[in-house]
């Protein structure tokens, strides 16, 4: 089984965002890889180990894809460490700016190109957070669509894959043959700590770095130039003026009461 | 005048209170229809629970498809209504399908697409808040249909009756929007509480709770609130994970979010920043939630939340 899982390297968490002339600055904050895909290259990983796993381009195979700056090959370090066999990352000026059009277009190109079974997502990039982008490369692509996997269950004999969707709207347990895209919310796994072995064995791993012209992507129709929503402004909100805060002295609940009272909340 | 439409959306049989605010958002635009996507036979008793001022016009697709082949068959529909009529917008909840339907929709159609938005102007400039409300972002999409999808809440719906026109359309669903089987489905459970997201008030326990919700529910249900929970009350099985508040759960943006022994993480915050009041009780003073608080009580919930109901009940009698 061969199988590709699209991994974003996004700012951290806890960094303070800023916006620059109408999108992410990327540059003057931290870069980590996007914690939601961890799921899904564990998820990947433990597929691939279980049908016997045989490194790189082999049958059965993980390869990360990530589309971002130059720096975004730390991401895909990372998820070489935790095991992924080969990477490919998509870097291009031009990208710079690209919305979930332009970025479900590139990724469904490079997919296209990798006979993959099976491309694994995280459910949400935490910068974006759009939790689009794996629907929109299954549409591209026309794969099945199996998103917000809580579960997973693959037949490598039947070419088919069975997950469990968890969404607001329930739980539906949902089928599809080969090929599919698959993204996983974080309850599915708890992914692996890249070990010393795995971190020293990623330096050797085979990362294939691609460019729009080795893809045959027009760059007009990517980044700024091609992206088809523009922000008109972003501001800093006025930081939330501070709140009342009192110490319970066995009438805190009745003070509560009153602020809700006084709010017209109640 | 601009052509809007929405993309009616219905709890089982019942019309949901977020297609009354996707038809006031879309009425500050232009003209409002409506699509409802159905199953063969139930398109009449959908439709006829439309009847809001602000929409003119009811376009019901009939089809076993949409709940066989879920996002990919429904986004086949809705692209096709949008490639006949050509709206300059399209409208669409906040929500996993919503979203994903928003984005395939925009494929198929050749058009932007922004997400999350809490605000539409007549000139089709979306409001957002991102990076956890921290902030404010206006953008507009400058390709094809404006695909906007909106999250609950954003708006308080008109309360205005009108009678639509309803008319139906015949789509057949093509065996490219089939490869994905919903081979069962599992509604979530009804408690007989709001449902989280459009909620106007959510009373949530974390972590200090200890797995004892009691509290919290009595207060919920004394306020009509919905429940909601931090992911380490989800993760230890104290509450359902449909309940979770957050990035990996719901986001919400009720008048009043009441958080109950809940440290504040960032993933946290994410899913509630944009509540419109947010109160806290939290035994410790250091807790980063209180730096969202309108109002903080550092103090025990077990002692707090209790009196609190009390003094809720007293107000009632
Ligand atoms: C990929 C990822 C996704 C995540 N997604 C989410 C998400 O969607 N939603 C989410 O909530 N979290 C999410 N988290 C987890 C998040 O990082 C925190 O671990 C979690 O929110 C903590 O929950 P908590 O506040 O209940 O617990 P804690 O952080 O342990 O806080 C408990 C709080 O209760 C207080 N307390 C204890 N006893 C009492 C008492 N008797 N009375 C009053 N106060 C008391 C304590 O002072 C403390 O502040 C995610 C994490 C990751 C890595
Ligand atoms: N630039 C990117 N490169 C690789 N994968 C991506 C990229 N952007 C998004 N993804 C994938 O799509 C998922 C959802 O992202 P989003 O739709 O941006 O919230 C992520 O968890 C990734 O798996």
């Amino acid at each position: 089984m061969k199988i590709a899982v699209c991994v974003k390297q996004v700012p951290d968490s806890w960094a303070e965002k800023k916006m620059m002339g109408g999108v992410l600055d990327r540059q003057g904050v931290d870069a980590v890889l996007n914690d939601l895909d961890e799921y899904a290259i564990e998820e990947a990983l433990r597929i691939v180990e279980a049908h016997g796993g045989n490194g790189e381009a082999g049958a059965n195979s993980v390869t990360v894809i990530s589309m971002g700056p130059e720096r975004t090959a730390d991401a895909v370090r990372k998820a070489l460490s935790m095991g992924a066999d080969a990477a490919i990352i998509v870097t291009d000026p031009a990208l710079a700016g690209s919305d979930a059009l332009a970025t479900s277009k590139v990724l469904a190109k490079v997919i296209e190109e990798g006979n993959f079974d099976l491309v694994f997502c995280g459910t949400e990039s935490t910068d974006a957070r759009m939790s689009v982008v794996p629907a929109m490369i299954a549409q591209r692509l026309t794969w099945a669509q199996l998103t917000f996997a809580g579960s997973v269950v693959v037949d490598a004999a039947t070419k088919t894959a069975t997950i469990t969707r968890v969404t607001e709207a329930g739980i539906d347990t949902m089928k599809a043959q080969f090929p599919a895209v698959i993204s996983v919310v974080e309850k599915i796994n708890e992914p692996r700590y890249p070990s010393f072995k795995g971190i020293m064995a990623a330096k050797k791993k085979p990362v294939e770095i691609k460019n729009l012209a080795s893809l045959g992507i027009e760059p007009s129709l990517v980044g700024t130039a091609g992206a088809w929503s523009v922000v008109d402004d972003a501001t800093p909100r006025p930081p939330k003026a501070a709140g009342i805060k009192i110490v319970d002295d066995g009438n805190g609940g009745k003070a509560l009461v009153d602020f809700l009272v006084e709010k017209k909340l109640i | 005048m601009s052509e809007v439409f929405i993309l009616a959306q219905f709890v089982g049989e019942k019309i949901a209170k977020t297609t009354a605010e996707l038809a006031t958002c879309g009425a500050g635009i232009g003209n409002v229809t409506a699509i409802v996507l159905a199953p063969p036979g139930s398109g009449s008793a959908l439709a006829s629970q439309i009847t809001f001022g602000s929409i003119s016009k009811v376009i019901v697709i009939e089809s076993a498809d949409f709940a066989h082949f879920g996002v990919a068959a429904s986004a086949q529909a809705i692209a096709h209504v949008v490639n006949e009529h050509k709206p300059s917008a399209l409208l669409i909840t906040s929500s996993a399908f919503g979203k994903e339907v928003a984005g395939c929709v925009a494929i198929l159609t050749n058009s932007g697409l922004i997400t999350d938005a809490v605000d539409v102007s007549s000139d089709l400039v979306a409001t957002q808040v991102i990076f956890g409300g921290s902030s404010t972002v206006h953008s507009r999409v400058t390709h094809g249909c404006a695909i906007i999808t909106l999250r609950p809440n954003s708006f308080s719906p008109d309360a205005a009756v009108g009678s639509p026109e309803i008319i139906t359309a015949n789509i057949t669903i093509s065996d490219s929007a089939k490869l994905a089987e919903v081979v069962s489905s599992q509604p979530p459970l009804a408690e007989g509480r709001p449902e989280l997201t459009e909620a106007q008030i959510i009373v949530s326990g974390g972590r200090g709770t200890n797995g004892d919700f009691s509290a919290v529910e009595t207060f919920a249900d004394l306020l009509g609130a919905a429940v909601g929970a931090s992911r380490a009350a989800t993760d230890a099985g104290w509450y359902p994970h449909s309940h979770q508040v957050g990035q990996t759960g719901k986001t919400v943006s009720p008048q009043l979010y009441v958080a109950c022994g809940i440290s504040g993480a960032i993933q946290h915050r994410a899913g509630m920043q944009t509540s419109k009041t947010v109160v806290v009780i939290n035994k410790d003073p250091d807790a980063p939630i209180f730096e969202l608080a309108d109002f903080g009580v550092v103090g025990d919930l077990f002692a707090v939340l209790p009196q609190a109901s009390e003094g809720v009940k007293a107000r009632k009698s």
